[in-house]
């Protein structure tokens, strides 16, 4: 049971910080079409946030609810991937930390679909409808920044030296991950690094971007799965609980 | 035809009313009101964004941030119909955003305003769309054809955007004594600004007469702003909240409430550019346009490559 209680809180938090970061877009976007797009892919992050915290609630029992896991947990507590942690920077950054995590959460919830734990498939048939179209907008916005001006073209390029240090935690997995796998609750996520690699490739190579060179991972950064955050986390936190951390125990 | 018989063909269908199509003959004082009137709701919408986004990384529970989310993202649908309005009229939406940075074009003003809780989420679905829909349910009979119909579509989010703000003061008003509070507090702030909302007084408008014939407008600033005091007080009663104004009363010869004089000086100030945000938001929308700059380039470079 415990192992659920993990793992679903692990992809709840996933999904609620990215949320948490897109919306930071939302009224100051480049054009109104990408401020409605970003904020969409928000909308439907927190959609599978709250689906993962209200079966972990569930599972957790006493008073937990999808408010007081999001609200009331710290730092250490929270298990989301470094990556989606990661600052906005410019538009950049955004769509490629995007890219990065939905072409993740798409091959992730093929095989989640077939989960053995009923609600988590069928949690993951609903998301992996909305995934796949994050994925195509953001593949779209690699190729089109990759190949659309000088500019853009450096602009992404520093956006992968920023970022490419947060992608090899997505697929080291954690001990709840493992077990998940184990227990074919969850799925080996190491398996998911060779075809996420070769898509992400397939796009750059249409950018007219390469992947950074393969250095056995030793550049990766690792630790958010397991509470050890970068420092931008607390201050996420600090924003998005502030509420509850003030006016404790009320109704909104 | 003759430029008379033409204004006389207008005039018919105005009188008759038939909508104002864009490929019809209209007067040009008529296509620059109705350029001046969608671009200047088209910004509001826009800008309105700011003082609500202020609050969607801090909303006290999951789902409130998702309905908030979903309602500033709302607005943004509305400046994108309300500018391809604009566009109908020979006006591209670039043109139109540039006025507005360069102060050319105004916005609401009570979007000047800051929100300093979370209770004014609330007061701005509740008074500030309140006032909106007022005006906005007038203007899904106004005589250009395009701007009525993106009206309809607008309404209806918008009546739906003000329950919610209703409701989450409802909760307030039900809660803690801090909760209470707040709540009161932001009636108190927010309510004098959204009566500035419907304008001048009639007597000071200066482009009602105009507006009212052509039927652009079809309810006086006073009219539509005694509608809305009217609807109000009898809302605040379920609330159990008090509108800051002691001369506030029903008055039965009129069968409209009476409601205590507005302070004109600090709306036109606002107008001016005086008010308390009105240098951030325009500067957080020239900042956002600006460090777009590069990405619609890029688009618009990789587009021409795939032709």
């Amino acid at each position: 049971m415990n192992v659920l209680i993990d793992y679903t809180l692990h992809l709840a938090d996933n999904s609620l910080i990215l949320a948490q970061r897109n919306s930071e877009w939302c009224g100051h976007g480049p054009a109104l079409e990408q401020d409605i797009a970003i904020t969409n892919i928000s909308l439907d992050l927190i959609g599978q946030a709250r689906f993962f915290y209200q079966y972990s609630a569930t599972l957790i029992g006493n008073e937990a609810t999808e408010d007081s896991l999001a609200y009331l947990r710290t730092e250490r507590e929270y298990r989301n991937c470094l990556l989606v942690e990661q600052p906005n920077g410019d538009w950049a950054q955004t769509i490629l930390r995007q890219f990065f995590f939905s072409q993740y959460q798409f091959l992730l919830f093929q095989h989640l679909q077939d989960s053995n734990d009923e609600q988590i498939a069928a949690i993951s048939v609903k998301t992996l409808k909305e995934v796949s179209y994050h994925l195509r907008w953001s593949s779209e916005w690699v190729i089109r920044l990759g190949d659309g001006t000088d500019e853009s073209h450096k602009r992404i390029m520093k956006a992968i030296d920023e970022l490419w240090m947060y992608t090899g935690e997505m697929f080291q997995p954690a001990s709840y991950e493992l077990q998940a796998a184990e227990e074919r609750i969850g799925t080996d996520v190491s398996s998911l690094k060779e075809p996420w690699t070769n898509s992400v490739n397939d796009i750059f190579q249409r950018a007219t971007l390469t992947l950074p060179p393969d250095r056995n991972g030793k550049f990766f950064q690792t630790g958010g799965k397991d509470g050890k955050h970068t420092e931008h986390l607390g201050y996420i936190l600090s924003d998005l609980q502030y509420m509850q951390r003030t006016y404790p125990g009320n109704e909104w | 035809m003759t430029l008379q018989g033409l204004e006389k063909n207008f005039g018919e269908k105005i009188d008759n009313e038939v909508k104002i199509e864009p490929k019809d003959w209209m007067p040009d004082a008529y296509r620059k009101t109705n350029i001046r009137q969608i671009s200047q709701h088209a910004h509001s919408e826009i800008v309105g964004m700011l003082p609500e986004g202020n609050w969607i990384s801090r909303a006290p529970t999951l789902k409130r941030k998702a309905i908030l989310l979903a309602k500033v993202q709302d607005e943004a649908g509305h400046g994108l119909y309300l500018y391809s309005a604009c566009e109908t009229l020979g006006i591209t939406r670039e043109e139109t955003i540039n006025d507005l940075h360069s102060g050319k074009a105004k916005y609401s003003s009570i979007f000047n305003y800051p929100t300093l809780t979370w209770a004014d989420i609330g007061a701005i679905g509740w008074l500030v769309d309140g006032a909106a829909i007022i005006n906005q349910v007038m203007l899904t009979r106004t005589s250009y054809g395009p701007y009525a119909r993106a009206m309809v579509r607008i309404c209806k989010e918008e009546s739906f955007h003000q329950r919610q703000g209703f409701e989450i003061l409802l909760v307030l008003s039900k809660g803690s004594k801090e909760q209470k509070e707040m709540c009161q507090d932001a009636i108190n702030r927010w309510w004098w600004p959204s009566l500035m909302m419907f304008g001048p007084k009639d007597a000071e408008s200066t482009n009602s007469d105009q507006s009212m014939k052509w039927k652009i407008k079809r309810k006086s600033n006073d009219e539509l702003r005694q509608n809305f005091v009217d609807m109000i007080a009898e809302q605040i009663k379920t609330l159990g909240m008090k509108l800051p104004d002691d001369n506030l009363k029903w008055n039965e010869e009129r069968n409209h409430y009476d409601f205590g004089e507005i302070n004109w000086e600090e709306f036109w100030n606002v107008v001016k550019g005086n008010g308390p945000c009105n240098k951030q938001r325009l500067d957080a929308r020239r900042k956002a346009w600006e460090e777009g700059e590069w990405v619609r380039e890029a688009a618009a470079a990789y587009a021409e490559k795939r032709k």
